[in-house]
């Protein structure tokens, strides 16, 4: 009973640590969680993304390098950021409500998926042109400014563009680049 | 004579645009295999015994420099083309003109998990904020001129400042050399001790001063630091008589991590 109560009040704690923005960016490092929680927060926020499931949402772990292979280590998990986000995906209804028209959306995905294709790098004005195919001009650089204030995107000083923190957080690149793929050639196929 | 000034002008030259060449590359996202770097190195080569002059080996460096940037740039690109990541950009870009503005965001919106945030003043905060407020004098009170007031001269003594804090009980000087004895008394028969061993104390404030004069030591030549990356251990030894080190070494920073978590550690190791 008292190992319930203890892991109770723990989960709380996580959910508060988690959903509310503590610093300038969201989510939480993994230190900050062992400095609130203890050394066992993996397992609490085990439980915690079990009480998720239910509504929906996750608790997103995002390394701090590539994700590793097999189970990681305590320090991996310590310097990796946590989020909460979105189990499953939106509809295009549900992201009117969120303030992103279908163009946004549509020019969010061609840039990622392009600046995926190139390595993760890849120049503004070439991104920009692709999206100019398919959004009116004027529309393209607010979009692109948009997408680098959010964070899905960061450019340097020779207008290089680079996928940013959020887009490591919120988007599956793997899917992504796959459905591209998948979607087309059964399209050809029909 | 003039025919090697002549040659040096050529390889000189030479090196510019392989210079210019690896900028490109590394700036514009080219394909790092347009670059042969066993050609280039030919080049450089050739062009080695010719300089002298510091300017012309500093060119030298410095395509040696951009061209191990576009040699990293290759093996990043193989990297990348064995992952799962790996997609013709060309196949790509077509696929992405061809897909309709809706289909295109209706695939996406099955990759994205947007986060979820929470931005809400809490009770506490709101409670901190009010009493702040209540505290802030208005405006034009805060912005009115300093007024001076006349005071008549009078005298001051050592102690006095001491207690106003306006100089330190013991001039610094003479606290680092305490410090130094202090170290000299401590490292064993190896002549040095573990960093953390010297600077680590009861509390973690005290272990930042201590950390603070260590940094000092080191700096103005009474002790050195021994750095074993693979053991990840650095050693602080002393030197007997304070060492000059200006113009006579290159000197380097080392920055050392002195956190709360690895003060914590320290002291739980030292039970």
């Amino acid at each position: 009973m008292k190992r319930k109560a203890y892991y109770a009040r723990k989960i709380k704690r996580a959910a508060h640590i988690l959903f509310y923005r503590r610093h300038r960016r969201p989510g939480v490092k993994g230190w900050e969680l062992r400095k609130k929680l203890g050394s066992d927060y993996p397992k609490v926020l085990k439980i915690l993304d079990g009480y998720l499931e239910t509504l929906d949402l996750q608790i997103k772990t995002v390394f701090e390098e590539e994700k590793p292979a097999g189970e990681p280590t305590l320090e991996q998990l310590d310097k990796a950021r946590f989020y909460i986000t979105l189990r499953g995906g939106l509809t295009p209804k549900e992201t009117k409500m969120m303030g992103w028209r279908i163009d946004d959306i549509a020019g969010l995905a061609t840039a990622i998926s392009y600046i995926l294709a190139k390595k993760g790098k890849a120049p503004r004005e070439e991104v920009e042109d692709l999206l100019r195919n398919k959004l009116p001009g004027w529309r393209v650089d607010i979009n692109m400014d948009r997408y680098i204030r959010s964070g899905y995107l960061a450019e340097d000083e020779n207008r290089q563009l680079y996928l940013d923190w959020r887009t490591r957080a919120e988007i599956d690149q793997k899917a992504l680049i796959d459905l591209l793929l998948g979607t087309e050639s059964e399209a050809s196929i029909s | 004579m003039s025919s090697k000034r002549q040659r040096k002008k050529l390889g000189g030259e030479h090196l510019q645009r392989v210079i210019d060449l690896c900028k490109s590359v590394e700036e514009r996202g080219l394909d790092p295999f347009m670059v042969d770097v066993d050609d280039i190195i030919a080049v450089v080569r050739k062009y080695f015994p010719e300089w002298e002059l510091p300017q012309e080996l500093c060119l030298d460096a410095e395509t040696i420099h951009h061209l191990a940037s576009v040699i990293k740039l290759q093996s990043e690109w193989v990297k990348h083309r064995s992952t799962s990541l790996y997609t013709d950009p060309f196949l790509l870009e077509e696929k992405i003109r061809k897909l309709s503005r809706e289909k295109l965001a209706r695939l996406f919106l099955e990759t994205w998990h947007p986060i979820i945030e929470l931005e809400q003043i809490s009770p506490h905060s709101l409670a901190e904020a009010l009493k702040y407020w209540q505290g802030l004098l208005p405006i034009s009170e805060r912005w009115l001129k300093t007024g001076y007031l006349e005071m008549e001269t009078g005298t001051t003594t050592r102690e006095d400042l001491v207690k106003l804090r306006i100089i330190a009980e013991k001039a610094f000087s003479e606290e680092m050399e305490v410090f130094w004895e202090e170290l000299k008394q401590r490292v064993g028969g190896e002549g040095k001790i573990l960093y953390w061993d010297f600077i680590g104390a009861d509390t973690y404030p005290e272990t930042i001063g201590r950390a603070y004069m260590t940094s000092f030591l080191v700096t103005y030549g009474y002790a050195t630091l021994e750095v074993r990356p693979l053991e990840e251990e650095i050693f602080i030894k002393p030197f007997e008589k304070p060492k000059s080190m200006l113009g006579k070494e290159q000197v380097i920073s080392i920055p050392v991590s002195v956190s709360f978590e690895e003060w914590m550690k320290w002291k739980e190791a030292q039970g």
